[in-house]
C-alpha cells in the first residue's frame, strides 16, 4: 500500500512538471463555463441550480479524460520507463492504482476549481446545495469511470494517439448506451431485460440519478464495479504484455 | 547467487533465448557478450523479472524470479538497456523516488543518496531534469538508481554505453570496487571491457550460450595465443625475416603487415616459439624495434565463435 502512495506522489508531481496540467485545467474551466452559459442557458433558465453546468460534464469528459489517461501506460512503454518501474520491488496493482489515483486526484482538482460557479449560483439565488454536492460527487465518479476505461486502453498500446482514440470510442459506447435513441433502437426487437441491461451499463443513467441529488447504493456500486473491472483489466493487460 | 535453469524465450516466430543455464557466485563479475540481437538483453530482462520466460527458471539469491518476484527484486539492482527513466523529473527527485520504493529511510537513506551522488559525480546536475542531461549523465543516473539500495546482485545492461573514456574508466573502477562482495552481471559488446572488469565471460549467439570461461582462457582459444610479434627497424629486412621465421619448425603460419613493418608468427598447437624467434632474430642480425608475446585476441575468438 505504501508503494501506491509513493507512485501517486511521483505521478502527480509529473503532471505539474510539464505544461500539461496547466493547459488541461485551463481548457477544462473554459469549456465547462462556456457550455454552461452558452449551450446550457444558465441565466435564461431563471433557475437557481447547476443543472446546465453538470449536464455537459459527460461530453466534456469524453474528450478531456482520454487526453489525460492516454499517457498513463502508453508513455511508460514508449520511453521504456516501464522496465524501470516493473523491476523495482513493486506489485503491478500498486503501480496501476498509484497512477490511476494520481490522475483522478488531478481531475478532482480541476473540478474543484469550478467553485466560482457554485458561489455565483448561491449569490444569484437560493439553490439546493445538497443536490449540488451530490452532483459534484456524481461528476467525480463519472470522471473516475472514464479514467478507468482510459487506463485500460492506455495499457494496451505504446502509442498514445491509439490509446486516446480507443479511450474516446469505448467511453462513447458506455455513454451512449443510456441515450433514448439507443434504448429505442433496441426496444423494438430486443427482449426487455436486455434493453434494461444495456441501459443500466450506461454512464449517463447512473450519473444523472446522482446529479439529481439521489445518492443511491446501486449507482455508487455501479461506478465502484466499473472502475474495479477496468483497473483489474489494466493489470492483466500489463502483466501479459509489459515488455512488448 | 544467480542461477538460471534452461531459460528460454520464444516469440511467435523467433526464438530469442534458448536453453540458457548458468550460475554466478559472489565475487564473480560475469560479462555477457554477443552480437546485437543475440539475446543478451532478453536474458537480462528475464533475470530482472521484466520478461516472463517461455520455459525454464531464474533465481536471484535463491528466490525464483517468477514465483517470488518481490523477494528477488529487492535483492537486485538493475540497469535496463538504454537507462530509461522519467525524463521530466529532476535527478534528485528521481533518486529519492527510487530510494523510497527501495524502502530506504532516515539516516541510511540520506547516506546512500549522498554516496551514489558522490560516487557517480551527479552533484552538478541534481536540480536538472533528466531530459536535459547528456547521454553520459543519464547513464550515470541509471547506475545510481541501480546501486542506491546496495543490492547483493547487480545486473547492468551496457553500463558504459555512451560514456567518454574517462567516465568509462570511472564506472569500471566502481564495478571493480563493488565486485568484492557482490555478484555482478554486465552485458557489453566492448571486448576491452571484459578484460577490464570481468573474471568470467559468457558468449551468447543466436540465443544460445556458445562459450563460458574466464577471459584469459577464452583468449587462449585464439590462434594468436602465444604468437610472437616482431616489428623491424628496417623495411628492407622484411622479406628475408619473413622467410626465416616461416622456416622455423614450430611456426605454423606467418602474417606480415607492411604498413608497420611487423611479422606475426603463429605457433603450432602448444608450441612455445618465443625463444626460437628471438634466437633467429639475433643470428640473422635483424634490427628489432619491438618483440612481444601475444596472449590471444578476444575479438578474434569472438568473431570465430559467433560468426
Amino acid at each position: 500500500m505504501r508503494n501506491v502512495g509513493i507512485i501517486l506522489r511521483r505521478e502527480l508531481a509529473s503532471y505539474f512538471a510539464t505544461p500539461l496540467a496547466y493547459v488541461f485545467i485551463l481548457i477544462f474551466l473554459v469549456l465547462a463555463n462556456a457550455f454552461t452559459f452558452y449551450l446550457g442557458g444558465f441565466y435564461e433558465r431563471g433557475q437557481a441550480d447547476l443543472q446546465p453546468f453538470f449536464a455537459f460534464h459527460p461530453w466534456l469528459y469524453l474528450f478531456l479524460i482520454p487526453a489525460i489517461s492516454m499517457k498513463l501506460w502508453a508513455e511508460e512503454r514508449k520511453s521504456g520507463s516501464i522496465e524501470l518501474l516493473m523491476t523495482q520491488p513493486v506489485k503491478l496493482w500498486e503501480a496501476v492504482l498509484g497512477k490511476y489515483f494520481a490522475a483522478w486526484i488531478f481531475i478532482a482538482l480541476a473540478l474543484a476549481l469550478t467553485f466560482p460557479i457554485w458561489i455565483t449560483v448561491n449569490y444569484l439565488g437560493d439553490p439546493d446545495n445538497g443536490t449540488i454536492i451530490a452532483a459534484y460527487l456524481g461528476s467525480l465518479l463519472l470522471a473516475g469511470g472514464f479514467l478507468a476505461v482510459g487506463s485500460c486502453m492506455s495499457a494496451l498500446t505504446r502509442n498514445q494517439v491509439v490509446a486516446f482514440i480507443l479511450g474516446v470510442a469505448v467511453c462513447f459506447a458506455f455513454l451512449l448506451a443510456g441515450y433514448p435513441m439507443v434504448v429505442n433502437a433496441f426496444q423494438s426487437w430486443a427482449p426487455q431485460p436486455l434493453v434494461g441491461a444495456i441501459a443500466s451499463l450506461s454512464f449517463l443513467t447512473h450519473f444523472q440519478s446522482i446529479a439529481r441529488g439521489v445518492l443511491e447504493g446501486r449507482d455508487l456500486l455501479y461506478f465502484a464495479m466499473l472502475i474495479g473491472f477496468f483497473l483489474f483489466t489494466t493489470t492483466v493487460a500489463l502483466d501479459l504484455r509489459k515488455a512488448d | 547467487m544467480i542461477k538460471t535453469e534452461h531459460l528460454s524465450k520464444r516469440y511467435q516466430t523467433v526464438t530469442a533465448v534458448e536453453d540458457v543455464t548458468f550460475e554466478v557466485r559472489p565475487g564473480e563479475v560475469l560479462g555477457f557478450l554477443g552480437p546485437n540481437g543475440a539475446g543478451k538483453t532478453t536474458t537480462m530482462r528475464m533475470l530482472a523479472g521484466f520478461v516472463t520466460p517461455t520455459a525454464g527458471r531464474a533465481f536471484i539469491c535463491g528466490h525464483d524470479v517468477e514465483a517470488e518476484p518481490l523477494a528477488a527484486k529487492e535483492r537486485l539492482g538493475y540497469l535496463p538497456e538504454g537507462a530509461p527513466s522519467y525524463g521530466e523529473m529532476r535527478v534528485r527527485r528521481f533518486l529519492e523516488f527510487v530510494a523510497d520504493l527501495r524502502r530506504l529511510e532516515g539516516a541510511r537513506r540520506r547516506q546512500r543518496l549522498d554516496y551514489v551522488i558522490g560516487r557517480l559525480q551527479l552533484a552538478s546536475v541534481l536540480e536538472q531534469s533528466i531530459d536535459t542531461l547528456s547521454k553520459g549523465f543519464r547513464r550515470r543516473v541509471g547506475l545510481a538508481q541501480a546501486i542506491v539500495h546496495d543490492p547483493p546482485v547487480l545486473i547492468l545492461d551496457e553500463p558504459t554505453d555512451g560514456l567518454d573514456p574517462n567516465q568509462k574508466f570511472e564506472v569500471r573502477t566502481l564495478i571493480n570496487e563493488m565486485a568484492r562482495d557482490k555478484i555482478i552481471v554486465i552485458s557489453t559488446h566492448i571486448l576491452e571491457e571484459v578484460d577490464a572488469v570481468c573474471n568470467r565471460a559468457i558468449i551468447i549467439a543466436r540465443g544460445r550460450v556458445v562459450a563460458d570461461d574466464t577471459p584469459l582462457k577464452l583468449a587462449a582459444r585464439s590462434r594468436y595465443y602465444n604468437a610472437v610479434s616482431l616489428q623491424l627497424e628496417r623495411p628492407e629486412q622484411l622479406a628475408a625475416a619473413r622467410a626465416a621465421v616461416a622456416a622455423l619448425p614450430s611456426v605454423a603460419d606467418v602474417e606480415v603487415s607492411e604498413r608497420d613493418v611487423r611479422i606475426t608468427a603463429l605457433p603450432r598447437a602448444g608450441a612455445a616459439i618465443l625463444p626460437a624467434v628471438a634466437e633467429l632474430a639475433s643470428s640473422k642480425g635483424l634490427a628489432l624495434k619491438e618483440l612481444h608475446l601475444e596472449s590471444g585476441r578476444l575479438d578474434e575468438v569472438f568473431r570465430t565463435i559467433t560468426a
